[in-house]
């Protein structure tokens, strides 16, 4: 396997979702190339961050806009059956 | 309502009338429907429209709601959706779909290689601690292409498969696992300019072996 290829099987290495034999190949490859190992780890930990990212908090003033407007809305047209 | 009623029991309560579980629901979801908005349209005001968008809906459509998913996926669906219509109307593509004519030609012989290799001086668990990281994951995050930073919103920050990704853009699984592939190389790289420690980096020129 070369780099480019490996570079292409990434997603599926990354996820778990690689072949067997394919993934063989693939941690063959990286034991003997560091920046590919690098890259990987680079890879790995990149997601990782992004999924652990904090969500947002809202604005304050729209925060308080956004429930106004829904109590209007409920008031004017409640959803009930 | 008690604050630890669950979603199912507050959706029961709205659907019965009740506002103050409905508020409830939405002081609950609130901050992940404004995020996603955020993260996938980069931009304040936009992300306020979808957010409000998307709850006024779930009002005009709680009576509708058959609870097949739960609150939170109905209300995401609702959002992404919202989100979706407003990337396709800035691009003037209302009918078209995300999937472009040239799409077939970005092929993975055309990735592009990484340049900058390095150790990162911190791991993950270290780094999430420190509030500059934040904003450096959302500036790298709008750095990409909007087709680009969709796909890895929605697989890699929300967690959907690829398969609900490509459903929910209407792309096919071979253009989504394209596009989360560029999409995580580059922020790779982004994020390892920054966070990479220059004593273990590694020069392209050694990377051309077999």
């Amino acid at each position: 396997m070369k780099c480019e290829e490996l570079l292409k099987m990434l997603n599926e290495y990354v996820d778990g979702t690689v072949d067997p034999a394919i993934c063989e190949e693939f941690e063959k490859h990286m034991a003997g190339c560091n920046p590919c190992q690098v890259v990987v780890d680079n890879i790995r930990q990149t997601i990782t961050l992004y999924k652990n990212g904090q969500p947002y908090a809202l604005p304050l003033e729209f925060r308080a806009k956004l429930h106004a407007t829904l109590r209007e809305r409920w008031l004017e047209r409640p959803p009930v059956r | 309502m008690k604050p630890s009623s669950s979603d199912t029991e507050l959706v029961h309560a709205a659907k019965a009338g009740d506002l103050a579980a409905f508020e409830a629901l939405t002081t609950r979801h609130e901050r992940r429907i404004y995020s996603l908005a955020y993260r996938m349209l980069q931009s304040p005001q936009d992300a306020e429209d979808v957010t409000q968008q998307a709850f006024l809906s779930a009002v005009e459509n709680l009576a509708q709601f058959r609870e097949e998913a739960s609150f939170a996926t109905w209300l995401y669906r609702i959002a992404t959706f919202a989100a979706l219509k407003v990337i396709r109307k800035r691009k003037g593509l209302v009918t078209v779909s995300l999937e472009e004519a040239t799409e077939a030609r970005e092929d993975y012989d055309s990735i592009p290689h990484p340049e900058y290799i390095a150790d990162w001086k911190q791991s993950p668990e270290q780094l999430v601690e420190r509030h500059e990281t934040q904003r450096l994951l959302e500036d790298a995050l709008a750095l990409l292409d909007d087709k680009h930073r969709l796909v890895f919103v929605l697989r890699d920050v929300e967690g959907l498969s690829v398969r609900e990704t490509a459903t929910t853009l209407g792309l096919s699984e071979a253009n989504v696992k394209m596009r989360l592939l560029r999409a995580r190389l580059q922020l790779r790289e982004q994020l390892t300019r920054t966070l990479g420690d220059p004593a273990t980096r590694i020069e392209r020129s050694h990377h051309h072996h077999e």
